[in-house]
């Protein structure tokens, strides 16, 4: 008998653009999570389960075996710690880049950087390695409205198209990483359901290769 | 002002209850009966020890899960244990000396400064075996049965076992040249099976193909035996020491499915945990349910160094807790007697030295004699005091 394979996504873009994905490998869910309130989706096969949870809380379904695979951003990845994971495929999708920004012509700043971010390790570890010592300013989302009311002199946060960055009088000034998204697998599901783990692995790497070669 | 609560626990600290308390004792004595059967000699080694001590042979994982405190009478760091092995490798090392095989087992309370594991308790039950005196695979062998009866004695199953070996990576590296921080760079994506960021960093090392490709090639040599004669293929080129850990494996996992039938093998050769302490085959045990591993071990020659004697060593170590959650063995509840208070002591003192557990009731108490686990009462028929079913 086959064990159940479960796979945990954020809604939105990651859900949207895994799907092709999970078409390939042969999952087609049978609920539409936008419109559906089920937390667990059933999928056209037995073996396989959907749980649809916030995108931060990937790592830490996976981590623990509530689910056996995942997908999640590189950017949560590198602010969880990403620790007692497998991130065996680069899924290159939801792609975006973390950066420093801050408003357009700003002058120097005297003194620490007060860094406002919801990535405060990365941020951390970012100005560290560049030997500065910064303040950071844990939020949760609108970092681009703190060095307007002058919560920071500089955020760090995702970028994808600039847009709301330049609305808001800001300008990119530090690239810091590229992001995407990556399947996470258990380890102790690596080892106890390998075939049918690996096998899912490279069907979804195969989806991944044919896409980027259309592209 | 609020008060806190007096009855709340530190976080991850948790205390036992009786009916826990009975199933992790009955565990523990089955446990530490069965290692005894094997020929394992318990040692109980202390709870606070000097730092270096307790950081022998490890990395920096283990220093930042220890507890410190200042020892007033040296001035010396003290550190409360969170790994009892090398406290055990000492005993073995300083006290023992001898050269003919020494089997040790241990149990006991570890702290750890940060929770972890699922439940995230920071307070386990550590218990475990050492073999130490004897390189090959022969003790590694012993220390796999071991383990495995362990975990079937503790109501585990079934059970996955995990093999590795962590002399691969190390001769990989070292003849890639790869310096510390490289290593540690690598280390980590390998931890990981990152290939995509293992791949990065060898392109912007600029390694020789050949290495490049080997190492990359770790990352996905993992699965049934049979990847052991895919990685001779992708390991070609290798050095020897690479092959030698791939025969030993091999030599392991022949003997295991002769011996140990009742596991499913599964192999790891970038698995490395432990890599700084471990010198040869690493294990770890797998149950389905459990997201982490149940059981860890391998080999870690020459640790004893430090401490007077280098030995080749092997061994493995659980949490009785979490054996005792996952195994979940049906507790033998106890059945009591109630003796009423002015029962005969002649009487109640037989009993006992039969084995029989006797409540005696205290004058005026409140609560009746079922609500103190009694399944029987003392009564006295014609003068004598005779055992009968609760009426």
């Amino acid at each position: 008998m086959q064990d159940t394979l479960t796979i945990a996504l954020s809604k939105g873009r990651i859900f949207k653009e895994t799907l092709p994905l999970l078409r390939h490998a042969g999952i087609e869910p049978l609920d539409d999570p936008e419109t559906s309130r089920k937390l667990i989706l059933d999928t056209n096969r037995d073996d396989v389960k959907l749980v649809i949870i916030r995108a931060t809380d990937v790592p830490t379904y996976v981590q623990h075996g509530a689910a056996d695979i995942g997908v999640a951003g590189k950017d949560v990845l590198m602010e969880h710690g990403g620790e007692g994971l497998y991130e065996p495929l680069d899924l290159h999708i939801a792609r975006c880049r973390m950066m420093v920004a801050g408003p357009v012509d700003a002058p120097p700043v005297e003194g620490r950087l007060r860094i406002a971010t919801k990535y405060v390790n990365c941020a951390r570890r970012h100005f560290a390695a560049r030997g500065e010592q910064v303040e950071i300013i844990k939020l949760y989302g609108s970092m681009e409205l703190a060095p307007l009311v002058g919560l920071a002199d500089r955020i760090v946060d995702l970028v994808d198209t600039g847009n709301t960055l330049r609305a808001n009088g800001l300008e990119p000034l530090e690239h810091m990483a590229d992001i995407s998204s990556r399947l996470i697998v258990n380890k102790a599901s690596m080892k106890m359901k390998h075939d049918q783990v690996r096998a899912f692995i490279e069907r979804i790497a195969e989806a991944v290769a044919a896409r980027e070669e259309a592209a | 002002m609020t008060t806190s609560p007096r009855w709340l626990l530190p976080d991850g600290i948790e205390e036992i209850l009786p009916a826990p308390a009975r199933q992790l004792e009955q565990l523990s004595r089955r446990l530490l009966d069965h290692f005894d059967r094997w020929g394992y000699d318990l040692v109980m080694p202390p709870l606070v020890d000097y730092l270096e001590s307790l950081l022998v042979g490890s990395g920096h994982d283990l220093d930042l899960q220890t507890f410190k405190l200042v020892d007033q009478i040296s001035g010396r760091t003290l550190g409360i244990r969170a790994d009892m092995t090398p406290q055990v490798a000492r005993i073995d090392a300083h006290h023992l000396r001898t050269a003919a095989p020494t089997r040790l087992c241990y149990l006991g309370t570890v702290l750890h400064t940060r929770p972890d594991g699922f439940a995230g308790a920071r307070s386990l039950l550590q218990v475990g075996a050492e073999l130490y005196g004897h390189a090959g695979i022969e003790s590694d062998l012993e220390i796999l049965r071991l383990m495995a009866e362990a975990l079937a004695l503790a109501g585990v199953a079934p059970v996955y076992l995990d093999l590795g070996h962590v002399g691969i990576y190390r001769a990989l590296v070292a003849d890639a040249g790869l310096d510390s921080e490289r290593e540690s760079e690598l280390f980590d994506a390998l931890q990981r099976k990152a290939k995509p960021e293992i791949h990065d960093l060898l392109a912007a090392w600029a390694l020789p193909a050949e290495h490049a490709t080997r190492l990359l090639a770790l990352a996905d040599l993992h699965g049934s035996a049979q990847v052991l004669a895919t990685a001779r293929d992708a390991l070609a080129g290798a050095p020897e020491a690479v092959f030698a850990a791939i025969d030993t494996l091999d030599q392991v996992a022949r003997r295991v499915a002769e011996q140990i039938p009742a596991v499913t093998l599964h192999f790891d050769l970038a698995e490395l945990r432990g890599y700084h302490y471990h010198t040869g085959l690493v294990f770890a045990a797998y149950t389905p349910g459990r997201g982490q591993a149940i059981a860890l071990g391998g080999r870690y020659d020459g640790i004893g160094q430090v401490f007077g004697q280098a030995r080749p060593a092997t061994g493995f170590s659980t949490d009785l807790r979490t054996l005792a959650a996952v195994g979940n063995l049906p507790v033998e509840a106890p059945a009591a007697i109630f003796a009423p208070a002015d029962a005969s002591d002649e009487v109640i003192a037989e009993l006992r030295k039969r084995g029989e557990r006797v409540i005696r009731e205290l004058p005026g108490q409140a609560g009746e004699p079922a609500e103190l686990g009694c399944d029987r009462r003392l009564v006295e028929r014609n003068g004598k005091w005779e055992v009968a079913p609760l009426q």
